[in-house]
């Protein structure tokens, strides 16, 4: 469908576009436009302005920040993919951008789209609050930072305001010791996950010292699977590992879809987590 | 209504344009580029895929105004009546079409892989091509007709 009318605007800076977004409460940003475009298509969405953001150098690159990787709202997912930082800094960046849409997609869709767009079915929300991720905002008002705990609130919901965009997110970089994994279960190739798991797992002397356990899909928001990181800290790979991740479902609320009831998603999310850290600790 | 420039096949074009009117009906309706097809509303088939700079893209997923200043590649532009490029020569070869709605974009996808590996093998056309549906023909005389057409090509570069 051709999407109904609306304005467009181009601002050259950041500032620029953070009053462009103030003066109109029914404006939206366009970043790739890989989520946005499909939703105007379909006439689920009817924003008066697009304030286009895709050009502003000021939100592109990923930058190597000593003790953290900042990546741009407007790096593309091919950029990341790309970028010699987030292999280094931030793996798990990189395993789950590799899953997301295909090639054609990852050429326009953003990292910040992504976030911004808080989808729980998108695979790089659970990754960033796997990572203890902080979101940088900037607005009228100045620059907001928010830890990525409190960014997702809700289905399709950020804690964004209204005349804020988000400019990127700063990923700490881990010490000695830490594995990663992004374990997706879909149906085709280019398709959402049912279910995604993002691990970072820290080990010493053959136990897990620490994991941290991003899902993707297990509910409205991007979860952490607290229950399990609790249960796997100080266990030795092997059973015990299975059995911290029975509770990787414990606190979800897992959607109901044409692909899958929420009982199958609760046994996906424990299946999915024991192959993820498993994967990540280095004993697949 | 904003004005934009955009070459597509090599020719420049100034064209007012809605903010809502999306590249791949600039192409088809506006500029007659009627190579390129539209074959879903979700974003989710390819056959819309053109070069954007140089990157794959589906252009049922850019603005006409967001491709302002860039340089478009359609199927259009690969080859000529009588000419046919090497990829498309290998489709045809190969009997990688049977209704033919999909191939603009599968041929376009299918050089966007190239750009980076010249000789990908069958895991890696799969994966390039996971963008691109095909309701008719089945996938395997199309990775066939990739391999093909990426070894022509290879060739054509060599003799060149
Ligand atoms: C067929 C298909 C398959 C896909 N499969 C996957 C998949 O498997 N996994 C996955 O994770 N994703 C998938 N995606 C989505 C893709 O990753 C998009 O790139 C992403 O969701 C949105 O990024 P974008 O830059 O295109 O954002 P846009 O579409 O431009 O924007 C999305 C939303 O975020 C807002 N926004 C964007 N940038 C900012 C900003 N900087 N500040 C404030 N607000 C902003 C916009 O206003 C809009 O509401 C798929 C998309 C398609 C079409
Ligand atoms: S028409 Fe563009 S992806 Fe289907
Ligand atoms: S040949 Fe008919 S869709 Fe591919």
């Amino acid at each position: 469908m051709i999407p109904a009318q609306f304005d467009y605007e181009r601002p050259a800076s950041l500032a620029e576009a953070c009053q462009a977004l103030a003066e109109d409460d029914e404006a939206k940003v366009l970043a790739g436009g890989q989520s946005l475009l499909p939703l105007l298509r379909l006439r689920l969405a009817y924003p008066t302005k697009l304030v286009d953001v895709g050009r502003l150098d000021e939100l592109k690159g990923v930058h190597d920040r000593g003790d953290h990787v900042f990546i741009g709202a407007m790096a593309t997912h091919d950029e990341v993919l790309r970028a010699p930082a987030v292999a280094s800094g931030c793996p798990l960046v990189a395993m789950a951008t590799a899953h997301v849409a295909d090639p054609a997609i990852r050429h326009r869709g953003t990292f910040g789209g992504s976030l911004a767009h808080a989808d729980p079915a998108g695979d790089l929300p659970a990754v960033v609050l796997a990572l203890d991720g902080v979101l940088v905002a900037r607005s009228a008002q100045g620059e907001r930072e928010i830890p990525a705990a409190d960014f997702f609130v809700d289905y399709l919901e950020s804690s964004l305001a209204q005349g804020e965009i988000l400019a990127g997110v700063r990923i700490p970089k881990p010490g000695e010791g830490w594995g990663f994994h992004y374990e997706k279960f879909h149906r085709t190739a280019q398709a959402w996950a049912i279910v995604g798991v993002a691990a970072a797992v820290r080990r010493s002397n053959g136990a897990i010292t620490e994991a941290r356990l991003g899902l993707t899909n297990m509910g409205a928001t991007p979860l952490r699977a607290h229950a399990t990181e609790a249960a796997l800290r100080g266990v030795e790979l092997g059973d015990a590992v299975r059995q911290a991740c029975e509770q990787a479902a414990d606190g979800t609320s897992p959607p109901s879809d044409l692909h899958a009831q929420p009982d199958y998603r609760r046994h996906l999310a424990r299946v999915l987590t024991h192959r993820a850290v498993r994967t990540a600790a280095g004993s697949p | 209504m904003p004005r934009i420039t955009v070459t597509v096949d090599g020719v420049t074009y100034e064209e007012d344009v809605e903010p809502r009117v999306l590249l791949v009906h600039l192409l088809r309706e506006r500029l007659g580029k009627t190579g390129t097809p539209v074959g879903c509303d979700t974003s989710n088939c390819g056959a819309c895929t053109v070069l954007l700079d140089g990157k794959s893209v589906k252009s049922c997923s850019v603005l006409a105004v967001q491709a302002d200043g860039c340089d478009v590649v359609t199927i259009e532009g690969l080859g000529t009546s009588g000419s046919m490029h090497p990829m498309q020569q290998a489709f045809h070869e190969e009997h990688a079409l049977q209704c033919g709605y999909c191939t603009p974009g599968m041929v376009m996808a299918a050089i966007d892989l190239l750009r980076e590996n010249p000789d990908p093998s069958e895991e890696t056309i799969r994966q390039g091509l996971e963008g691109n549906l095909c309701r008719c023909t089945g996938y395997c005389n199309i990775v066939r007709a990739v391999r093909r057409g990426a070894q022509e090509m290879g060739q054509a570069v060599t003799r060149s």
